[in-house]
């Protein structure tokens, strides 16, 4: 089974919970799903409004664990500092740690985001780093304290699914034991597959869900795909080859010879 | 006083930072709180001292990715 910092983790499909139609359809499709962590953010509130209070009744009514971020953070203090807020509000020590580093592309600040992994590892956290699928990035949030990596398979809301094939299997090769969990580009189910059939342990889906046109739908077709993925790779696929070999034996055919 | 919340500026009364989210109407609200960018934890907003010019951000669950 699929341990995060220690706690089991059945379902190998994270949501995020933003861009919903509606409240009601965040909370259906997260039980369509099936999934177990949601992930969740932090921002101003209104005295008047108090939107805040409301979306937080509706997450803990879906018995889901939280996973909050650090989204919009572009330095190393924002993000050590929405940290600590977050602990406090959602009272869990888990982490997902942004440091943006690139408006366009949403791309991470590797460099902040290793500073601000060892500060919050060294403070309690349990960081999850929203990380590119850089090896050397990745072997320095492992040193940093970190237990489980983020890799991008593409650009935040891109739906291109997996943009470097090489270099998530290089990452998930050099890190056979480190749960691996592709965050972020993923747009259709099969994306979602071909992760798992890499052998990443789990995904984590937010708009390919949310904007599609029927977000309940899409929900559990995504933990589809994740189930048909993990199986996959618990079968052992057949490598790829460039020639041909017959499925039918050849032994026996009529007419030859 | 006045202290600039989440961005706008706002006058209060209170001297310290649990009574200025009293004045401002959060009440029991379940909030994280910040000051001039410092994280300042629920348990010691009352002897957080607030002075002319902070900056207070108050921060609550929202939807996320």
């Amino acid at each position: 089974m699929l341990r995060l910092y220690d706690t089991p983790v059945t379902s190998r499909l994270l949501l995020g919970s933003a861009r919903y139609p509606s409240p009601a359809v965040l909370a259906a499709s997260v039980r369509a799903a099936g999934c177990e962590v949601v992930t969740v953010a932090l921002r101003r509130e209104s005295a008047g409004e108090r939107a805040g209070q409301g979306f937080w009744s509706l997450i803990r009514e879906l018995g889901v664990r939280v996973l909050p971020n650090t989204a919009g953070c572009h330095s190393v203090k924002e993000a050590v500092t929405t940290a600590h807020m977050a602990r406090e509000v959602f009272g869990t020590s888990w982490i997902k740690l942004e440091v943006i580093g690139e408006d366009d592309t949403l791309q991470p600040d590797v460099f902040g985001l290793v500073e601000a992994a060892r500060i919050l590892c060294a403070q309690g956290f349990q960081v999850f780093p929203y990380t590119t699928e850089d090896l050397v990035v990745g072997a320095r949030l492992l040193e940093a304290g970190c237990r489980v990596l983020m890799p991008w398979g593409a650009p935040i809301g891109s739906g291109r699914g997996l943009n470097n094939l090489l270099g998530l299997r290089t990452l998930r090769a050099h890190f056979p034991h480190v749960p691996l969990i592709v965050d972020a580009g993923l747009g259709l189910p099969s994306h979602a597959a071909q992760a798992l059939e890499l052998g990443f342990d789990a995904v984590l889906v937010n708009t390919a869900v949310a904007q599609a046109t029927d977000p309940v739908a899409m929900a559990r077709a995504f933990a589809l795909g994740v189930e048909a993925g993990l199986a996959a790779h618990a079968a052992g696929p057949i490598e790829a080859r460039d020639a041909a070999s017959p499925s039918t034996p050849v032994i026996g055919t009529a007419f030859r010879g | 006083m006045k202290i600039q919340v989440n961005g706008d500026w706002r006058e209060v009364r209170a001297a310290e930072l649990a009574g200025a989210l009293v004045d401002l109407g959060y009440g029991e609200a379940l909030v994280s709180t910040a000051v001039n960018g410092e994280f300042v934890p629920a348990a010691v907003r009352s002897a957080t001292a607030l002075r002319d010019g902070d900056r207070i951000e108050v921060l609550a669950p929202m939807q996320g990715g």
